[in-house]
Order: C-alpha cells, then structure tokens, then sequence
C-alpha cells in the first residue's frame, strides 16, 4: 500500500499525536514536580539567592563608675564591607579600592580569607574607616560593585590608661573562640571584651547584633533594602555601674610613682565594694578600638615591664611584714598569745636558732616588747618565736582556712591563686623529708619564705581586721546580685579592737609615721618583701578612720626599696576618699621618713658549714629559705 | 467546514504563540541593573514585521516550484554551511562557535536556520517520490545522507544543538513516511551505544539487547553485521570523542548529570533556572516581577532560558497554558500535513513538526534539567531574528499546504 494512503496517514498522524502528547505530557510533569512540589525549598533559595543579611552589631552596653560617669562608651564610626559574588571579583574590587582604603596585599589577603570562610555575608575590608575614606568609597560608588557601609558604633575609653586594667578592652572574637564557644552568640567579627570588666560582663554588655537584609543583584551589587519587617533591630548591651569613683581612680593613678610597677587598690572594707583599682605601668585601651596594630601589640604584650598584667589580681609578692597580722591573729584565736603577751627572750637585734642566726630589722634590737608593741615596731624576733610557738602545720592550716591559698573571688578575669603550703607535706615533697629544718617556720611567721600572695588577696585579710565582726565580704567591682560568701576572722571583739590600736600606733608612732595624715586616725601596716632580682618591693596596706573604718587601701610597688615610701600614697589615697579633693596632698610627704627597712635579712650562720653539708638539695631553692653559706 | 481560505487555528495558535513570546522576551528586558537587553524586544518586533512580509511572499509560492527549486536550495544550504565554517563569526552565548555569516563585519544571518528548511525540503522530495516506505537500512542511506552531510557541518563550528534538530527531522520525518519502528531502532542504535558507553554495564546490556534484536528481525546478513560493529565501535570510540571534545562542552554534560558538580560556573545555569522556575510556584511571582530574572541570576534570559522567566513570572498555570498552546500548535501541523494532497507537502509539514518539537523539547526540557545544556531557540520565544523568520516561514509553508488540500476539496474524514 502506498505509503501517501490517507488511512495510513490517518493512523500515523494519530500515533504522531500520541508523541507530541507524551513528551508534552512529560514535560508538564517535570515542570509540576518544580513547581508545585518543590515550589516552598526553591522559593527559599530564590530569597536566599536575593538578599544578603547584613549584621548590623549592637552598640555595647556603657561601663560606668559609681555616679554614672562612662569609663567605657561608644561614639559613630562607619565600618566599610563588600558583597561579592566569588573570590575574582571581590579581588578585583579590592585592587580598585585599595589606594582609597590604603591596604596593603596582607590586608588583602586576611580578608579574601574571610570571605572564604563566609562568602554570602558582606565582608568587612575596614572596620574603622575615617570619615574621608568613607567619602572618597561613597563617591565612587557607582564602579565599586557591592559596597557596603555601614554605622558601627566604636569604643571609646574616655580615661584611657587610668582605668585600663579594670575596665579592660575589646577585640575581634578569635577563630579559635568561636570554635570553643567561648563566647555564646558571638560570630566573626563579633567585637568581645577582652580584659577586665569589658571581658567578665561581656554577656550582659554585649547585646544582640540585628541584621538587615540587602537584596543584591546576581553581579552582588546592592540594589536596595529589603522591607521592613525582615529587619532585626539591633538590642543594645547594658549599662554597667561599677563600684568605682573616677576621680579617685584618676588620683591613684596620678599620685602612684609613674616610673614604677606596682598596684593600688582603694575599697570599702564593709561591703567588699572596689573604688579604685590600679596597676602600673599601664597601657592605652583606646589603640584596641577597630583592631590593635600588631607592632604595638608586640610591644605591650612582650614589655619586660608587661603593661597588660593586672597586678592587683595578676602578681604575686611575698607579703612581708603584713603578713605578721595573720600570724599573730591565728595565735590569739589558738590563746597561745593576749595583747600583753611577752615573748621569752627579748629582741637584741636578731635570735639564734640552733646553728643560725635570724636578724631582726633593727639591729640595735627593740627589747623586750608585748604583742601589740611588736605589731607596731614590726619586730621580727618576737614574731620568730611566735611562728616556733604556734608551729608549722597549724600556721599553715590556719592561714590557709583564711583563704590565703585561694583566688579572692573579685569580678574580673584571670585573677591568680597565691602560694601558700597547704601542710608540712609541700616542705617534703619539695626538699625530701631531710632536706628542710623547721627555720622555715621564722621565713614563715615574717611573710618570707614559700608564701606569695596578691595585693588583693591581702587587702581581704585587712577588711576582716577592720571589720568590727572580723568578717570580710568577697570584693567586687559590680554589685552581685545576691549576697557573697564572707569570710570570717573567728576572733573576739576585744581582740580585734586591739591589733586595730596596734595598727594605728604604726602609723602614728611606728614604722609609717611618715605617712600620718591630720584629723584621721589611719590604721596600717607596712612591708618590704624581699625581691632576689633587685631592690625590695614595699607594701601599705591601710584603713581609716581606725574606730570605724569606712575605707581601706592598699599598694604595692615593685622596688619600692621598702613600705614606708608606699605608705604616704596609701594614706593620700585614704584621704583623697574621706575628706574630698581639697586634701591637703602634701601633708604626708612632708613629715620626714624615720622608718627603717622591717624586713627579714638574711639568717646568718653560726658555726661554718661542714663540707660534708649536703648541696643546696634543689637548684630551685627559694631564695628566702634558710640557706648555708 | 470551508473548503477555502486560510487554517485558522494554525494562525490563532501561532498568534497566540508569538504574543507569549512577546510579552516574556520584554519582560526578560526589565531588569534592576539596567541592560541593552532592555529595548530588543522592540528588534525582535521588526524581525517580525520582516518575516510576516516573508511568510506572505512564501504562501504564494507554490509547493511544486519548492520542490523543483529543492536541490538547488540544498546546494546553497551546503554551501553557505561550508562557508560560515571558513569565515563565520561567533556572537551572544555562543561566542566561541563559527555559526554567523557576516559581511562587512555586520551579522546577517545564521546560515544553519536555512539549512534547516533546506534539509526538509530535500528529505520531503526524496522520500516523497517513494511509493513505498525504505525497508531496509540500505535504503535509508541516502535520507541519512542528506541529513548526515549538514550534520556534520553544523557540528563542526560546533553547535551540537543545531545538530541535534537536524536527527529530530530525520527521524520525524522517516516515521512519517511508514518506515517500521524496528528499524528506526536499529538506526538509532549508534546514538544509543555512544551515550550508553559511558557505564560498561549499561552498554554491555545494550548490546546482548542489540544482538537479539538483530537475532529476531532478521535483517540481511551484511546489515545486521554493519549495525552490529557500528554499535561496537561507538562503544569503543567514545572515550576518544569525550577526550576530543572542548571542555565547555564536557562541562555541560556533566553538569548535565549532576547540576551541583559545580554550582558556581557549569551548574550555575541549571540551578539558577531551575530556583527561577520552581520558585514561580502556581501561580508565579507575578508578570515582569521575577526576582531571579530582575536581578540578573537567570543566564541568558532572553534566549536560551527565556522559558524560566515565563516558569517564574507566571508558574505552573502559565506554563500549562504555554505547554498547551505549543501542544495543539504542533497537533494542528501534524493534521495539515495528514490533510495534503501530494507526498512532498505532506513530508514537509511533518518534517516542520520534528523540527519545532526537538527545538521545543530541548529547550524547555533544558530549562528543568531533563535536557543537557545546548543553545537552540525556542520559537516564537527567543530573542533572534534568523529563527523567528524561518518559524514564520514554515507556519506560512503549513498554511499554503492546508489551503491547497482545502481547496482540492479534501474532505473532512
């Protein structure tokens, strides 16, 4: 039959029609399985595909002292970013932009690496541009594809360097934070405290960034902003007020030898509250803001005199003649020793025990003396026999049931446990059961020997002497919300009204008389602690008005040579707080110093050593234990 | 039923057709980065001018001086292949490819469109003048002939989409001429074996499948023998044809098979396509308010992917009404080319109904994923004007066969 038959066309045409039908028919499939199925996923990436979440970060939370002045707030700056569609483009941009944003290749390179790391997010190429970059950026706009500026508030430390160490700083969150979680809700670029009160509050003053949609174009062009209602408003941290006076804070700093390291620290010994907090030497805050320059952070974090170290919570010191308090309060509540008490053999400028000699400071001796006159003159021979009469294993308990092997618990971050022996068995497992002699003991009861402790940690002990209970509250710097722990002294009333006298008569009478100051009856004690590496550190801590005491304050300075140079600071500081500005600075620095170094000289042998003497049992031999020569 | 005048439906349906088209090629212009792709539409409306003018001189013509004139087309056909591949250019996505006649620098034309023409015209004339229908694969060669030399030119500049048209014919047009489906198969089975080569497996069942196909039907010896290496050999050679061909074209078929190979430069076109398309939903984001297409994510919207901006602006509704409207264009081709009174119209009608489905199925089913990336139009809808022309020549073509059938007195059966 020929093919051109119509029935066979008839019965092609239908079987072509068939065909059409159901490739159509297959297509219509593969369109409804898109469309009305997979409508919902691809209509999400199609918005995902459009707009680009901008973080827009929340302004900190202001840091405030105790009468609302900002030690930490935030002023306009502008933050430049790109969106960029792949890694080529963003170059390209970046070669284009770099002479107006002055970047160097590195610069380029860090940030071609974030953009690696999130590259549906605007990268930030500068974080803290100045006002002519922006300008120079802004106008021309038109061939930088995707550029994004935006207002970021900037930290500002109006006091800089005074209130450094306790207000602290900020920084960009760390890769390996955000790993570790460190900081909860933190996302790069997150700006996160990084010291002091910026890092211990960082949850409370960080608030929540908001972000804001930008809808861009498939070349990442922003073409505008996206509604309303898919925006995040940005929830600013809070306000902190700390326990701090600025003016005080900025008097310590100014009044504290500028050439030298050491700490201060100003409370109020009834409530554990901070008013001033300084440690020297210290270090600019605001050169953290939009990133630190990394040669300057070379040097701040290298200096041999290390700025960044908080050296009120940071260092540890041997805590000398202070030190002789705890003694003599751990044997007044054991009843091994009253007020009155006399010591068996009187100070003739030093005590003989077995084949050495330990000095007292004053080598003509202060003779026979009671407790509270040896408090007052410091005399190191009373508190020799006082430390052999307690004996080692309750000096050790004791002070260690008063915290003095512990951190003290103050609201900032990384401070550093002392280094006190828990009992004997530290003297045996360092030197072997043979290899010490119960001398350490005399180190012990003058604060030398294996005992560090921080300005802070002793500062607790002399808030429970000026307590009228013997208790001291945890200190803080922002009120907790529920009560502390408080630690107790455990001695009677009488007691403490005594050593408080006795403290007073040092000031007045004894070996910080330099330091008494007119119409204030100041409680306090000095020390010199014994620094093998150069001139001895000098400690004060005080507290006033002796009969109710409302403020303490303590210092330390490395090299200070000894306490009494420390004490007029102390005492200025002290009444700097209680009687207001127009103190009379002066009135201290003028009384001439009379006080001697009180500090523990080295024990001097008797008989020659035998050659046969075991070496020096450990290299590490601390240098105030008794040694041979 | 009128015995005179013109198919209506063909010119309501191809109306209907280039109004869709219209409409999505200027809305594919609106974006939120201005571009030139703003204002073609308006070029794309002169096209058209130009070929209604061309699609009235063509109905006068005759089917018979077209038949007589047929070798001589053919020739020039070649010819112009022949020369695009020694002096052509390359323009828009296709750049890399010889596939534009210019002269004096101005681009005047894509030769393979006429090539097209002239491949049906000649396939119509030779397998017309048949009484019977090619029974053995022996006698298919010459129409393999035909269509293989244009093939092979075309694939050379390269544009294996156009290429692939030219299979689409042929094989609508043996099909419509009575040869039996075996050995259609059997002609097919190269192709089969090329793209099956890929999996030893797949391939090695193809060809136990093959041989007992060729067991069964029995063919001549020679013939059977002939298929039978052939299929061998592309399964062998086609390793060597992967390696030699360029890598956007290895890209595109990989990225074919899996669109998240590489999302970010092959893949891209297809996921973005396919967002645009699923994204429109049931009833679309609403006409010129795509935001894939508006803010420049759709690749080359206003040719090759001119189907996802309609997917996305109007949905699964329009896109039924669109699929619909193109269905029962086709239909009504295939009815006129049942209607005609001699062999070559008829062979012709039909061959324009291969033609218009393999550039629609591969498009659109590009546009989904089903089809590999390849550049052809879609008619009526892609901006260019040498495709537009020639569909309008061909719809003209169909309405002079359906008014000469009419006016034969062909009866309603």
């Amino acid at each position: 039959m020929n093919w051109h038959h119509q029935h066979r066309r008839m019965r092609r045409e239908a079987v072509g029609r068939y065909m059409v039908m159901a490739v159509f028919g297959l297509m219509t499939l593969a369109f409804f399985r898109l469309q009305v199925l997979g409508s919902d996923r691809y209509r999400l990436q199609s918005e995902e595909n459009r707009l680009r979440p901008v973080t827009v970060p929340a302004p900190r939370g202001l840091i405030t002292d105790r009468n609302g002045v900002a030690l930490a707030d935030n002023v306009p700056g502008y933050a430049v970013a790109l969106i960029a569609p792949s890694v080529d483009s963003l170059r390209a941009t970046l070669e284009r932009v770099s002479p107006m944003a002055a970047l160097d290749s590195v610069q380029i390179e860090r940030i071609v690496q974030r953009y690696r790391r999130r590259s549906h997010e605007p990268v930030v190429i500068v974080p803290d541009a100045s006002f002519e970059v922006v300008s120079a950026l802004e106008e021309r706009r038109a061939w930088i594809p995707g550029l994004v500026i935006q207002s970021e508030p900037k930290r500002r430390y109006p006091f800089g360097a005074v209130a450094a160490h306790v207000v602290g700083y900020v920084g960009e969150v760390t890769e390996a934070e955000l790993e570790a979680n460190t900081f909860p809700a933190a996302r790069l670029g997150t700006l996160v405290g990084r010291d002091g009160l910026e890092r211990e509050y960082d949850n409370r003053v960080r608030g929540s960034d908001g972000v804001r949609f930008l809808e861009v174009d498939a070349l990442g062009r922003a073409v505008r902003e996206a509604r309303e209602e898919s925006q995040l408003e940005p929830q600013p941290g809070e306000t902190i007020r700390t326990s701090l006076e600025i003016g005080l804070q900025r008097y310590v700093s100014e009044i504290f030898p500028s050439e030298q390291r050491g700490a201060a620290i100003v409370m109020d010994p009834r409530s554990g509250a901070v008013l001033a907090l300084y440690s020297s030497p210290g270090f600019d805050p605001n050169a953290f803001v939009g990133g630190i320059d990394p040669e300057l952070w070379r040097n701040l974090s290298r200096a041999e005199d290390s700025p960044l170290l908080n050296r009120v919570i940071q260092a540890r010191y041997p805590p000398a003649s202070p030190w002789k308090l705890v003694v003599a309060a751990v044997a007044m509540k054991r009843g091994i020793v009253g007020l009155e008490s006399r010591m068996p053999i009187p100070c003739a400028g030093g005590l003989r025990y077995y084949n050495r000699y330990f000095r007292c400071w004053r080598v003509q001796g202060h003779g026979d003396l009671n407790l509270a006159e040896a408090i007052q003159h410091s005399c190191d021979v009373y508190f020799y026999q006082l430390g052999l009469r307690l004996q080692l294993p309750n000096l050790l308990q004791d002070a260690s049931a008063l915290g003095f092997r512990e951190v003290t618990g103050i609201d900032l971050p990384n401070e550093v446990a002392p280094i006190f022996p828990a009992s004997p068995e530290y003297y045996n497992r360092r030197y072997g059961p043979r290899g010490w002699t119960n001398a350490v003991t005399l180190n012990l009861a003058i604060g030398q020997g294996e005992n560090s402790q921080t300005l802070l940690g002793m500062m607790r002990f002399y808030a429970m002497l000026a307590n009228t209970e013997g208790v001291a509250p945890e200190p803080w710097i922002v009120e907790p919300a529920s009560s502390q722990s408080r630690m107790t002294l455990g001695l009677d009333e009488e007691s403490l009204l005594g050593l408080r006298e006795a403290l007073v008569a040092v000031v007045s009478r004894g070996t910080a008389v330099g330091a008494r100051i007119a119409n204030l009856h100041i409680a306090g004690k000095t020390g010199t602690a014994q620094n093998a590496h150069g001139p001895d550190h000098g400690w004060f801590i005080a507290f006033a008005p002796a009969e109710n005491p409302q403020v303490m304050a303590g210092a330390i300075v490395e090299f200070g040579e000894h306490g009494s140079s420390v004490a007029p600071i102390v005492t200025q500081m002290i009444a700097r707080h209680l009687l207001g500005e127009d103190t009379p600075a002066a009135t201290a620095t003028d009384v001439e110093l009379t006080v001697p170094d009180d500090s523990a000289p080295m024990p001097v042998p008797i008989i020659p050593t035998p050659s046969t003497d075991r070496p020096s049992p450990r290299s590490t031999t601390p240098r105030d234990t008794p040694r041979r020569r | 039923m009128t015995r005179h005048g013109v198919d209506k439906p063909l010119i309501l349906a191809t109306l209907a057709l280039l109004a869709m088209g219209l409409a999505t090629l200027y809305s594919a212009g609106q974006t939120d980065a201005p571009s030139a792709a703003a204002e073609i539409w308006k070029n794309q409306l002169t096209w058209l001018g130009l070929g209604v003018v061309a699609g009235v001189a063509f109905f006068r013509i005759s089917p018979r001086i077209l038949e007589w004139a047929t070798p001589f087309i053919f020739a020039v056909a070649l010819g112009l292949l022949g020369l695009t591949l020694l002096v052509g250019t390359g323009a828009g996505t296709a750049a890399g490819a010889k596939s534009w006649l210019a002269i004096g620098g101005v681009r005047i034309g894509q030769p393979v469109e006429l090539a097209k023409l002239a491949v049906i015209f000649m396939l119509a004339r030779h397998l017309g003048s048949r009484r019977e229908p090619p029974n053995t694969l022996l006698e298919l060669m010459p129409a393999c002939v035909i269509v293989g030399v244009p093939f092979v030119l075309v694939g050379l500049q390269p544009d294996l989409g156009s290429a692939m048209v030219f299979l689409g014919i042929l094989f609508a047009m043996l099909f419509w001429v009575g040869v039996a489906p075996h050995l259609l198969l059997l002609l097919a089975s190269p192709v089969i074996s090329l793209l099956l080569a890929f999996s030893t497996a797949m391939w090695g069942a193809w060809i136990v499948v093959l041989t007992l196909l060729l067991l069964w039907m029995r063919p001549y010896l020679l013939e059977g023998l002939g298929v039978w290496m052939t299929n061998v050999l592309m399964g062998v050679i086609a390793l060597e044809l992967w390696s030699n061909l360029a890598p956007y074209q290895q890209n595109r078929l990989l990225s074919f098979l899996n669109p998240e190979i590489d999302p970010r430069a092959t893949g891209w076109h297809i996921i973005q396509s396919k967002i645009a398309i699923g994204s429109g939903g049931l009833v679309g984001k609403g006409f010129l308010d795509g935001s894939q297409k508006r803010l420049a994510f759709l690749p080359a919207q206003h040719t090759d992917f001119i189907y996802s901006v309609l997917g996305e602006e109007v949905g699964f509704i329009g896109v039924l009404l669109s699929l619909t409207v193109f269905a029962t264009f086709l239909l009504i081709l295939a009815r006129i080319a049942r209607r005609a009174t001699d062999p070559f119209s008829s062979m012709v009608i039909f061959g324009i109904v291969g033609l218009f489905l393999t550039h629609i199925l591969v498009n659109i089913g590009m546009t989904v994923g089903l089809m590999p990336i390849t550049g052809i139009p879609l008619p009526f809808f892609s901006y260019g004007g040498s495709f537009l022309i020639t569909s309008i020549l061909c719809v003209a073509l169909a309405l002079r066969v359906a008014w000469d059938s009419r006016g034969s007195g062909y009866l309603e059966m």
